[in-house]
């Protein structure tokens, strides 16, 4: 029962972590194409600026929790993938840095050298964290003693980079979404203008990628043989409409919450679909490391789950209320007073 | 070099860079906070002045620390599979814990106290820079229970292939871990003090915001004084724990070769770890070992040699970050002292302002080297008696490893330089001028903090 419940709060916590740090990483991918003055820079950062840090720690904590109730998918997972992680962790550097650095100096090379670590470490997590979870959803070579038998280039296979391209296209609606929602006049109109561009690709790929996944991996056997979980996928198709239909009202808060469900669902989904894998193994189902055979004692996995189940609630409280006061649209004047980095 | 060895030097790369910006943060937000209840308290803006001049060079630091401590918790995945499978029931548990209760708080109320000087009354805002200091504290505090665990592992049985979670109190109250805590965080603490005079000082002999600085000077100086005290006390009374629990380790920050009983301590001394001897002993204070470690001249001390060769830890580079390590704390205590002395004429004494400049750099060697002898001294282990470093890495191929070590060296150094150049453009800078020098806020422009400040003030001048 334990490994069942730590198996959820693991795809839980990595959804909420997709949710949050998605349009960070999405609006840092959109930057070339929608901050086209300096002054549409300044407000596309100031949008993300009161959140991305917290948004973050959803990862460490997703991390840490693998760590804590999975060592044993942990130490795979993270030395398997290791140079697709590092990449990510080099990249999300590069994106942290950006925020604090940028505005620091008025030179405008120094912006475009931040500008660019903006971007690309907003890219290449989306894309290497699509491809990582692809590969999961499809089976790692793990041999018998859990060691990896590939390589960074064997992520790099066209489902791994089909998982890779809807996460970017996710991440980039999501952020499109969430700068329309945050700011005024023509950026508005310009991140509106690429959420409406970018749906019907959204919703293309995602065709593309469930019959892929229906195809290439194993993830439909748990719904089969459990029909009433078919509710998961369902409902993200039906999300991904209300994203269309929210946009067309102009309403981009609601946009923004369909298109946060459809990421925590689409993560849901394949969660669930791997159930009770954590990293199934293409080489041996029998060498899968599974929420049961890789888990945490049970003393650890109580202490935990008690440590998860008092804190979690308490971070989920206090980060709505930041949201909430930061919840106004970004003005030109916010720019002109006295905060930020 | 095999992947062990470029595990580790990443690992010390990764950890000596983190730990260059985190001491300076878990003090400063302190003093920080402290600036601001006083602003709060008195509705006197040169506080709140002081608060967001010292906090523009904290966020560099927190920035950079919260991005480099990521990439810390993944390495023991990435890195070091094999030991996070063995001790992940524990020691993951602890980072788990560090991120759920501290590292959210921390980021969350940062960006809140960064970007809310307008939307919030002053006492939440003030609220919000305490929430930081204690999350960034008590993060501290789980994360060197994890190295504690790793210093002397605690509260676990061993079952299968594994070391298992058996008495969690027994792994967080962990003696050993405390003595760690309160010296790691003594250590930050001076380093916090330290820099602010440093800065101050600068400020002091050029004659510029001398009431601003004066004053600092004054936060950074009685930190600084308390702590520096307060290390050399509690470094000793943790000298004795290491003797207790981690002899050899004891016998390297020695360079102790011999057994024996009356052992004395060497003022002076070049170890020869190839001939398991020293050089140029000189300084000789009998029993004086013997005395500190377990406080009876009478008492025997290990010596090296009654270690298996393949159990002792590199002597050399022990013993020498320890000696460093011990002279720069007493340096602390006469520095700090002297500066307390002086403290209300500190113009008089130029000479002393400029020492203190040139002291910034000190508390971070003496942070630095602390870790070495910590991390070095431990060795060969990595879980002090339970696993060898050697088996606790990854079976990752060398290429890998070498290519992201040199990314790591790449990465860091030019971040570091930006850091550098950044904190000392802003320590140079000074504070930003006084609300009331700002023409278009009128005479009721230094208004304390009873009046809405986004409101009463009309333009602020814009920062960076």
């Amino acid at each position: 029962m334990l490994p069942t419940i730590w198996f959820l709060l693991w795809g839980i916590l990595w959804a909420v972590y997709f949710m949050l740090d998605g349009y960070d990483l999405g609006i840092g991918t959109l930057m070339p194409v929608l901050g086209k003055s300096e002054t549409d820079r300044r407000l596309i950062f100031r949008a993300m600026g009161p959140f991305w840090d917290g948004n973050e720690v959803w990862l460490i904590t997703a991390g840490g929790v693998t760590f804590a109730a999975f060592p044993t998918t942990y130490a795979v997972m993270f030395s398997g993938l290791y140079t697709a992680l590092m990449l990510i962790l080099f990249a999300l550097i590069l994106r942290g840095v950006s925020f604090a650095f940028r505005d620091e100096y008025d030179h405008p090379l120094w912006k475009k050298v931040w500008d660019g670590c903006l971007i690309v470490g907003s890219f290449l997590p989306a894309l290497l964290f699509g491809v990582a979870f692809a590969n999961i959803f499809r089976g790692l070579p793990l041999d018998s003693e859990g060691i990896f038998q590939g390589t960074l280039f064997s992520l790099l296979n066209p489902y791994g980079i089909a998982g890779g391209i809807l996460f970017l296209l996710l991440f980039c609606q999501h952020g499109a979404l969430w700068l329309a929602a945050k700011t005024t006049g023509e950026l508005e109109e310009r991140a509106a203008a690429m959420a409406r561009r970018l749906w019907p690709w959204l919703f293309l790929m995602s065709v593309i990628f469930l019959l892929a996944t229906q195809r290439i991996t194993n993830l439909f056997a748990n719904y089969l043989a459990n029909p009433v979980l078919l509710v998961i996928p369902l409902l993200a198709v039906a999300a991904l409409v209300m994203i269309r239909v929210y946009m067309r009202k102009g309403a981009w808060w609601r946009a923004w919450f369909a298109s946060a469900a459809v990421i925590v669902l689409v993560t849901l989904f394949g969660v669930v679909g791997l159930y009770p894998n954590l990293l199934p193994s293409s080489i041996d189902p029998a060498y899968s490391l599974t929420a049961f055979n890789s888990s945490s004692s049970p003393l650890t996995l109580k202490i935990m789950l008690a440590v998860a189940l008092t804190f979690v609630p308490v971070v989920i409280a206090y980060q709505t209320w930041v949201h909430f006061i930061f919840k106004d649209k970004i003005s030109h004047e916010d720019l002109a007073r006295e905060e930020g980095y | 070099m095999d992947a062990l060895m470029l595990s580790r030097l990443q690992f010390a790369v990764a950890t000596f860079f983190h730990f260059i910006f985190v001491p300076l943060t878990l003090g400063l937000v302190i003093l920080i906070a402290i600036m601001e209840t006083i602003y709060v308290r008195t509705g006197d803006e040169l506080y709140k002045r002081q608060a967001k001049f010292w906090g523009k060079i904290f966020i560099v630091n927190f920035a950079i620390g919260v991005l480099t401590g990521i990439t810390l918790e993944f390495q023991f995945g990435t890195n070091w599979s094999r030991y996070s499978k063995y001790v992940g029931d524990i020691f993951g548990s602890l980072l788990a814990i560090e991120a759920t209760t501290s590292f959210f708080l921390e980021s969350t109320f940062l960006a809140v106290w960064i970007f809310g000087w307008n939307r919030l009354s002053p006492k939440v805002h003030l609220l919000a820079i305490w929430l930081v200091a204690a999350a960034s504290n008590a993060s501290a505090y789980w994360i060197i229970m994890a190295n504690a665990w790793m210093q002397n592992p605690v509260g676990y049985v061993l079952r299968g292939d594994r070391a298992e979670l058996d008495n969690f109190l027994a792994v967080v109250t962990n003696n050993f871990g405390w003595q760690q805590y309160f010296h790691t965080l003594s250590g930050a603490y001076i380093l916090a003090g330290f820099f602010v005079m440093g800065v101050s000082a600068y400020h002091i002999l050029r004659r510029q915001h001398l009431e601003f600085f004066t004053k600092s000077f004054r936060f950074g100086l009685i930190f600084a004084l308390i702590f520096s005290v307060a290390e050399v006390v509690q470094g000793h009374i943790h000298g004795a724990e290491v003797a207790k629990i981690q002899p050899a380790k004891l016998a390297a920050m020695e360079a102790h070769w011999d057994t024996r009983a009356n052992a004395p301590q060497t003022l002076f001394l070049i170890p020869d770890e190839k001939n398991e001897r020293n050089l140029l002993e000189f300084g000789k204070i009998p029993g004086a070992l013997s005395m500190l470690a377990y406080h009876s001249p009478s008492a025997v001390v290990k010596g090296l040699k009654d270690f298996p060769k393949d159990e002792r830890p590199p002597v050399a580079l022990t013993f020498i970050s320890f000696r460093i390590m011990v002279a720069l704390g007493f340096l602390f205590v006469l520095l700090t002292a002297v500066g307390w002395l002086w403290r209300n004429n500190l113009e008089a004494h130029p000479r002393f302002l400029r020492l203190l400049i040139w002291a910034i750099p000190l508390p971070y060697i003496a942070l630095q080297t602390g870790w070495i002898v910590a991390e070095v001294g431990r060795q060969p282990w990595i879980v002090y008696g339970l696993m060898k470093t050697q088996a606790a890495v990854s079976p990752i191929a060398v290429s890998q490893v070498g290519t992201t070590l040199v990314g790591f060296i790449a990465l860091y150094s030019l971040l570091g330089f930006v850091a550098f150049y950044l904190i000392r453009k802003f320590a140079i800078a000074g504070p930003e001028p006084a609300a009331a020098a700002i023409p278009t806020g009128g005479p009721s422009a230094a208004a304390g903090p009873q009046e809405e400040p986004g409101e009463a003030s009309g333009t602020f001048v814009e920062e960076g």
